[in-house]
C-alpha cells in the first residue's frame, strides 16, 4: 500500500513537473511582452551597484514601453524583465541564470554585475545560446573566450586608465614619464594594470613602482611610502571602492606629493562625499558622464537622462546605472533590426549594432566589447571648505568640461 | 634587485612605525581573543565580525555629528551587551562542547552577523573622518597620522587597564579561576556562567574599541572582517594564550615584519611571508617540544 501511494506521489510530481517546463517554455515572448531574464546582486557585498544596475535597467524598460515599446514583424512588443537576486554570490548566479534559461523559458538575458559574476553567467547564457548584454562586466578575460552571445556596452577594464598615461605624457611635454602604481589582486584590476602597461610601453614610459596589493588589505602605508621616496610622474590605483578610499585617505594623511593621481571606482566610492577636500584634483576614470554630449532619442542626452534618474530613484545616476539603460536600446535595437524573435537572429543583429545612445557609441568587436566609446576621465574639484566637491570631464579632449589641473599642488599648499 | 628600503634609510623608520601601530590593533583584538579562547576554549571565527561592527557604531556616531574618535568609548559599552546576548543566545549552548561544534557555532555567527550587517547598514565601503592631521619626522621624510598614534595609545592604554582589572577585581580573579580550573571554580562558588558571559561581552568590547579605531584609520565593509579574524588567530598561536605581553609582542613583531616584508619581498608577498613565518614558528615549536620528550622518555 505504503509503496502504492510512493508511486502515485512521484507520478503526479512528474507530471507536473512536465507540465510547467512545457508551458513556460513558451515564455520568451509572452502575449505582448518580451521577457528578459537576469540575476541581480540586490543582497550581499555588491548590493549597492546591483541596485544601481536594476534601477538603470528598470529605467530603460519603463521609457522605451511608454514610447511605443519594441516593433517586430509590424506589432509593438513591451519589455518585461524576470530578475533574482544571486546575492553577490557567482555560484548562485550562475544557477540563477539556468533557472532563468530552462524553467522560466527565458530567451535574453541581462548582465548582473561585476565581472565575477558575469563570468559565471556567460558560459551558461553560450551553453544555450542565449544572447546577453551585460553593462557591468568590463573584465578583458571576458572578451578573449570566445563568446558568441555576450555583448558589452561598456568598455573593457584595459581601457580604464590608458588615457591617463596620455594625458601624464602629453602633460610632460610627450617626454616619457615615470609611473607608480598600486592594482589590488582581483580579476578587473588587473586588467587595468595590464592596460597601463601597455600604454607604458606605447608611451616608452618606465614603471617604477608596481605594487598588487592583497585582496584583504586595508593599507596601504608600505606602497606610498615607497611612492614619496622615488618621486613618480603619475600614480595609478585600482583597488575597487575599498582601494580608492584606502588610498585617498592614506596619501592625504602620509602629505603624499605626487603630480597626478588615477584611480578606478571613484563614483562607487562617493569619494569626494566621504573624503571632502582630500579628494581634490584625484582624476578617476569613468565608463559616463552626464556632461558628454552624446544623443538618442529615449533619454535625451547625458543631462536629462541624470534628471529623470534623480527624480525616479532620488539619486545622481552613477554610471553603473546609465551603462545598464544603454543595454537594453541596444537590446530593443536588435530586435527591431531581426524583426524577428528567433535567437540566433537576434544574436547577429546584436552583433551588428552600430549606434549612439545618450550613453555612448555602440558597436561591438569579435569579442563582444564595445570599441566605439572611449573611457573619459574626470577631476575632483571642490569648493574651499570642500564641503562641496564636483566631478569634472577632463579627458579626453574632445568632452572635457574643464581645464585638468596639473600638477596637483602639494600638500604643504593645499 | 636593489632594495629602496636601504637605499632610504628613513623608510625603515616608517615601515617599522607603521608596522608597530598596525601590529598594536591587532593585538587588542587578539588578546580579546586570547582571553576567551582560554577562559571558554572557544575559537570565536566571528571576531572580526564583532570589529566591524564596533567599527560601526563609530561610523554612525560620525554620521550624526559627534566625533568618531568617542566611538572607543561607546562602542564597547554596546559591544558588551551584543557579546553578552551572543553568549546567552548561542555560546552557552556549545561552551562545554569540543572544539569543533562551537567553530561551527561562531562560523554560523559570523556569517549571519556579515549579512545583517550589510542589510542594516549597506554594501558600501565607509569611512568615519578625525581629522586628526598628520605628524612628521625627520624633515617631513616619516609621516604618521594621528589617528593611527590615537589608535595605538588606546589600544595600549584599554590593554593595561583590562590587566589591571584581570589581577585587581573580584570579575578578574574569577575569570582567571575558571581559566585555571572552571570545576574547581564552580566548587569553590564561582558563578562561571556569569563568568563565562562577562569574558565574552569583554572579548566584543575590545572588538568594539579596536573597530572604532579602524573606522578612523582604515576602511569598513560588513565582508571585511575575516582578515581580523584570521589575523588575531593568527596572534594568539605564535603568542599561547594568557600571555599579554607576548600577545603584544608578537602582534607588533607580525605587524612590522609585515610591513618590511613589502619593502623586501614586494607587496604581493607580504601576506605570504607572514603565514610562512607562522609555519616556520609552528614547525619550530614542534621540533622543541619533540626534543623535550625524548628528554622526557
Amino acid at each position: 500500500m505504503n509503496k502504492l501511494v510512493k508511486l502515485f506521489i512521484t507520478s503526479i510530481s512528474a507530471i507536473t513537473l512536465t507540465l510547467v517546463s512545457f508551458t513556460s517554455s513558451f515564455a520568451k515572448v509572452e502575449g505582448e511582452y518580451i521577457v528578459l531574464g537576469s540575476a541581480i546582486s540586490l543582497t550581499g557585498k555588491y548590493s549597492s551597484n546591483g541596485v544601481h544596475t536594476q534601477n538603470g535597467y528598470n529605467l530603460a524598460v519603463e521609457r522605451i514601453n511608454k514610447m511605443g515599446g519594441v516593433n517586430v514583424g509590424g506589432k509593438s512588443y513591451k519589455f518585461e524583465i524576470i530578475y533574482y537576486d544571486d546575492e553577490s554570490n557567482p555560484k548562485r548566479a550562475a544557477q540563477l541564470a539556468e533557472r532563468l534559461i530552462k524553467q522560466d523559458g527565458v530567451h535574453y538575458m541581462l548582465g548582473p554585475y561585476s565581472s565575477g559574476l558575469t563570468k559565471a553567467i556567460a558560459p551558461v547564457t553560450e551553453k544555450y545560446k542565449i544572447p546577453m548584454v551585460e553593462a557591468n562586466g568590463a573584465s578583458r578575460s571576458l572578451f578573449t573566450k570566445g563568446y558568441k552571445y555576450l555583448f558589452a556596452v561598456l568598455s573593457p577594464a584595459n581601457q580604464y586608465l590608458e588615457v591617463a598615461i596620455d594625458l601624464a605624457v602629453e602633460k610632460n611635454g610627450g617626454k616619457p614619464v615615470k609611473i607608480a602604481m598600486a592594482f589590488e589582486q582581483d580579476a578587473f584590476s588587473q586588467d587595468v594594470r595590464l592596460g597601463i602597461v601597455d600604454a607604458a610601453k606605447r608611451t616608452k614610459s618606465k614603471i617604477i613602482i608596481d605594487d598588487k596589493l592583497p585582496k584583504e588589505l586595508n593599507d596601504m602605508a608600505a606602497t606610498l611610502s615607497k611612492v614619496k621616496a622615488v618621486k613618480p610622474d603619475v600614480l595609478v590605483v585600482s583597488g575597487h571602492t575599498k582601494g580608492a578610499l584606502t588610498a585617498v585617505r592614506q596619501i592625504s594623511e602620509m602629505k603624499v606629493d605626487v603630480p597626478m593621481l588615477a584611480m578606478t571606482h571613484c563614483d562607487a566610492a562617493k569619494l569626494s562625499k566621504q573624503h571632502g577636500k582630500a579628494s581634490e584634483y584625484a582624476l578617476c576614470a569613468s565608463q559616463w558622464h552626464k556632461s558628454l554630449s552624446y544623443k538618442d532619442k529615449f533619454f535625451g542626452g547625458g543631462m536629462k537622462y541624470a534628471g529623470d534618474f534623480n527624480a525616479k530613484f532620488g539619486y545622481e545616476p552613477p554610471y553603473q546605472a546609465a551603462e545598464s539603460s544603454a543595454a537594453l536600446l541596444v537590446f530593443k535595437d536588435a530586435f527591431e533590426r531581426a524583426n524577428s524573435f528567433d535567437t540566433k537572429k537576434v544574436r547577429d543583429a546584436l552583433a551588428a549594432t552600430d549606434m549612439q545612445t545618450f550613453y555612448g557609441n555602440i558597436k561591438f568587436a569579435e569579442g563582444g566589447q564595445n570599441v566605439s566609446k572611449p573611457m573619459v576621465l574626470f577631476q575632483v574639484s571642490c569648493n574651499d571648505d570642500g564641503s562641496k566637491c564636483e566631478n569634472k570631464v577632463v579627458a579626453p579632449t574632445k568632452w572635457a568640461s574643464a581645464e585638468l589641473v596639473h600638477p596637483i599642488p602639494s600638500w604643504s599648499k593645499r | 634587485m636593489d632594495f629602496l628600503i636601504f637605499q632610504a634609510p628613513m623608510l625603515m623608520v616608517q615601515a617599522s612605525m607603521d608596522g608597530i601601530l598596525l601590529g598594536i590593533l591587532f593585538a587588542l583584538i587578539a588578546y580579546g581573543m586570547a582571553l576567551q579562547w582560554g577562559v571558554m576554549n572557544i575559537i570565536n571565527i566571528a571576531q572580526g565580525e564583532l570589529v566591524i561592527m564596533g567599527g560601526y557604531i563609530a561610523y554612525f556616531m560620525y554620521l550624526s555629528g559627534i566625533h568618531p574618535a568617542f566611538g572607543i568609548i561607546v562602542s564597547p559599552i554596546i559591544m558588551y551587551c551584543v557579546g553578552w546576548g551572543m553568549y546567552k543566545l548561542v555560546i552557552n549552548k556549545v561552551v562545554d562542547k569540543d572544539l569543533f561544534t562551537s567553530i561551527l557555532a561562531t562560523f554560523g555567527i559570523s556569517i549571519l552577523a556579515q549579512q545583517l550587517m550589510n542589510f542594516a547598514f549597506g554594501a558600501d565601503v565607509v569611512v568615519a573622518q578625525s581629522n586628526f592631521g598628520t605628524t612628521m619626522l625627520f624633515d617631513n621624510m616619516v609621516t604618521i597620522p594621528n589617528a593611527k598614534i590615537f589608535s595605538g595609545a588606546v589600544c595600549v592604554i584599554s590593554a593595561i587597564i583590562l590587566v589591571v582589572y584581570m589581577r585587581k577585581s573580584k570579575l578578574g580573579r574569577a575569570i582567571r579561576a575558571t581559566a585555571q580550573n572552571a570545576r574547581a571554580a564552580k566548587i569553590l562558588g564561582v558563578d562561571t556562567e556569569k563568568v563565562y558571559a562577562a569574558t565574552f561581552g569583554i572579548n566584543a568590547a575590545l572588538c568594539g574599541i579596536a573597530g572604532a579605531c579602524i573606522a578612523i584609520t582604515f576602511t569598513l565593509h560588513p565582508y571585511t572582517g575575516l582578515p581580523y579574524t584570521v589575523r588575531s588567530f593568527m596572534i594568539v598561536i605564535i603568542a599561547g594564550l594568557g600571555n599579554l605581553p607576548a600577545v603584544a609582542i608578537s602582534g607588533m613583531g607580525l605587524g612590522v615584519f609585515e610591513e618590511w616584508a613589502d619593502y623586501l619581498l614586494g607587496t604581493e608577498f607580504r601576506i605570504a611571508a607572514v603565514f610562512s613565518l607562522l609555519v616556520i614558528i609552528l614547525v619550530y615549536r614542534r621540533f622543541k617540544l619533540s626534543r623535550k620528550r625524548e628528554y622526557l622518555k
